[in-house]
């Protein structure tokens, strides 16, 4: 309903759009260059804020109820904790001299 | 699907149904009763449109939360081996179409960008925007799938799908075992991306019959809004693949 899911004009969309694109080409940019350790942090930082764009804008997460923004900024959550735990995990195995680590 | 045409139970029809909803939610039984003579649309289970609209985009958003996770398990895996086998995944990313994944990404971004103008010609009631917005995405779908599918021809060609054909490129040959761990995980999620995006063709196959029959306008939009919200996750899914598979070894130099 047109109450709670106010329309977005048209303009609002194509600024989306046309920023995608521009970080699209940033992207490829950018991973032409060596940065070193931080090629793939520059890389992700700019998906996420793609990422963020899309739902923000175009799934119109901006107007849904805060229930349904919690649900969603959930899932991303869990992925983080799930990447976190196991990565602790992986990353300081080498860190016992010990074997079958 | 507008109402039951029987009683749930004998003797409880759906305006006792709502009566009894309104007694125990405190709401106008009044209210009730016309927000359902006015939009046939309105499920007997709901109070109104809104609340209509709010639990199918929630019950979409939980569906989508599900899929995180079943991507994140690949993504999961990516990251393990890629710590593990550093060097193995840039030599393996160099293998990969660079032009062809950029166009694909740009291909899908216009793709979320017609979507998201069916879902406000819905809102504003244009049936031919709708029909055109919703034609116009599922071409983009199809063209993504079908420079898809150029890639994975080339890969066949090259020898660089995981199996005993795997062949790896000169002077790779004592990291070929690791570099079969990064296409076996390329394929597995590119294709399983590339599924998806098949079921969303489908999806909006469906919507467009709806759309065409004049199903929806300012009052009823939910199933192109849904079907957008799925549309939309697909594309975000690429928007990670790209960098993550494509850009990894294209600046070059191991351990990069």
């Amino acid at each position: 309903m047109s109450s709670s899911h106010p329309i977005t004009p048209i303009s609002t969309y194509l600024i989306t759009w046309i920023s995608l694109f521009i970080l699209t080409g940033f992207t490829v940019y950018v991973a032409s260059q060596d940065f070193g350790a931080m090629n793939t942090p520059v890389a992700l930082t700019v998906a996420v804020i793609k990422a963020t764009l899309v739902v923000w804008f175009f799934m119109g997460l901006r107007y849904n109820t805060p229930l349904i923004k919690v649900t969603a900024v959930a899932g991303f959550l869990w992925l983080m904790i799930m990447f976190g735990i196991t990565m602790s995990d992986y990353i300081s195995r080498p860190w016992l001299g010990v074997p079958g680590r | 699907m507008a109402k039951p045409s029987t009683p749930l139970r004998p003797g409880l029809d759906e305006k006792t149904l709502a009566h009894s909803h309104a007694a125990s939610m405190g709401a106008p039984a009044h209210a009730l009763h016309s927000a359902h003579d006015e939009n046939p649309n309105l499920q007997h289970h709901f109070f109104s449109m809104d609340q209509q609209l709010e639990a199918s985009i929630l019950g979409m958003w939980v569906f989508l939360v599900t899929e995180v996770m079943f991507f994140g398990g690949l993504f999961m895996a990516y990251i393990v081996y890629r710590t593990m086998y550093p060097t193995a995944w840039v030599e393996s990313s160099h293998e990969l179409n660079v032009i062809l994944g950029g166009i694909n990404t740009g291909v899908l971004i216009v793709s979320s960008f017609t979507m998201a103008m069916a879902v406000r010609s819905a809102q504003t009631g244009s049936r031919n925007g709708q029909i055109f917005n919703l034609i116009g995405t599922m071409i983009l779908g199809s063209t993504f799938l079908v420079i898809k599918y150029f890639e994975y021809a080339a890969k066949f060609t090259h020898h660089l799908v995981p199996g005993p054909h795997f062949q790896a490129p000169a002077g790779m040959e004592a990291i070929g075992n690791q570099m079969q761990i990064f296409f076996a995980l390329y394929f597995i999620m590119t294709g399983i991306h590339a599924a998806h995006m098949v079921i969303g063709i489908v999806l909006m196959a469906v919507i467009l019959v709806m759309a065409w029959r004049g199903k929806f306008g300012p009052h009823y939009y939910t199933p192109v809004e849904v079907g957008g919200l799925y549309w939309h996750f697909v594309d975000i899914v690429w928007i990670f693949l790209f960098p993550l598979l494509y850009l990894l070894g294209f600046h070059g130099g191991p351990g990069a």
